[in-house]
């Protein structure tokens, strides 16, 4: 199930750290990602950067697009949107009919 | 063509018949993206019309219309004056059915290379998507798109892009 596969993809700092990577800049190919993670001192081997973008691939938090022989990843949060609605907007919903419902009860004692 | 600065992928359990009305028919846009209606013939070249009650939004033009496969067309953010003078954005829908699923990809590009409509709509677009994935599938819009949600994102957007260079 891709939600399983969204919650593994998040639980490893590296992995999360090559999101925050792609939403600063979007569309990065593995060599951009990579000069750039060295620059700033992060290591990751090239393999295992590889490895990681794979693994968001595969939970839909990477959209890739072919350019050439190169590939652009772009950073996809709709799966985490999807969670949000799957367990935040579940408790939303129960928050704003509770709160319907108050106003219910309170109209009624006026009458 | 420049690379797209923004795709999204959402794999939605329907058909691309449903997905396509969902997409062109301001009666499903109205339940999953803040309660805008969609409006257009979808001819090449005609107009595309973002409604929000009585007020028109956004407008755009069709540029290309493959019936349940491929679906883009211009944009011009026209709701604040912020992003008035700025040429028009492009989307683009593609549709592709992976087993029981639909794979959508939207990409957004075209943006002018200092955009503020780009900055404003980075927030809009993956809480859409994943509403119209919840519309499709559970036959309810997110609550997280809903029109009172709208006054919210739009001001968010609006301070998004001041804050922008």
């Amino acid at each position: 199930m891709i939600m399983d596969d969204v919650f593994r993809a998040l639980a490893d700092a590296s992995r999360r750290e090559l999101l925050d990577r792609l939403h600063a800049q979007n569309g990065q190919t593995l060599n951009e990602l990579c000069s750039r993670l060295a620059k700033s001192g992060t290591s990751m081997t090239r393999q295992a950067v590889s490895k990681h973008l794979a693994i968001l691939e595969g939970a839909n938090l990477v959209a890739t697009v072919k350019r050439g022989r190169e590939k652009l990843h772009y950073l996809n949060p709709v799966p985490i949107h999807e969670i949000a609605e799957r367990w935040i907007g579940k408790y939303e919903r129960h928050r704003l009919s509770a709160l319907a419902e108050l106003k219910r009860g309170l109209e009624k004692r006026d009458d | 063509m420049t690379d797209p600065k923004f795709v999204y992928v959402t794999y939605i359990a329907t058909t691309p018949e449903k997905l396509w009305q969902a997409l062109t028919d301001g009666a499903f846009t109205r339940q999953y993206w803040f309660g805008q209606t969609i409006e257009s013939d979808w001819r090449l070249g005609s107009r595309v019309v973002f409604r929000s009650g009585s007020d028109v939004h956004d407008y755009g033009e069709v540029l290309v219309c493959e019936p349940y496969s491929r679906l883009s067309y211009s944009w011009e953010v026209k709701f604040h004056e912020l992003f008035r003078h700025e040429r028009p954005s492009r989307v683009t829908f593609e549709l592709e059915t992976m087993g029981a699923e639909v794979k959508l990809t939207v990409t957004h590009d075209e943006f002018e290379p200092v955009s503020k409509v780009r900055t404003a709509v980075s927030h809009g677009w993956p809480l859409v998507l994943a509403s119209l994935k919840s519309l499709l599938e559970t036959g309810r819009g997110s609550t997280l798109t809903t029109p009172e949600k709208h006054r919210g994102a739009k001001e968010r957007a609006i301070a998004l892009a001041e804050g922008a260079a």
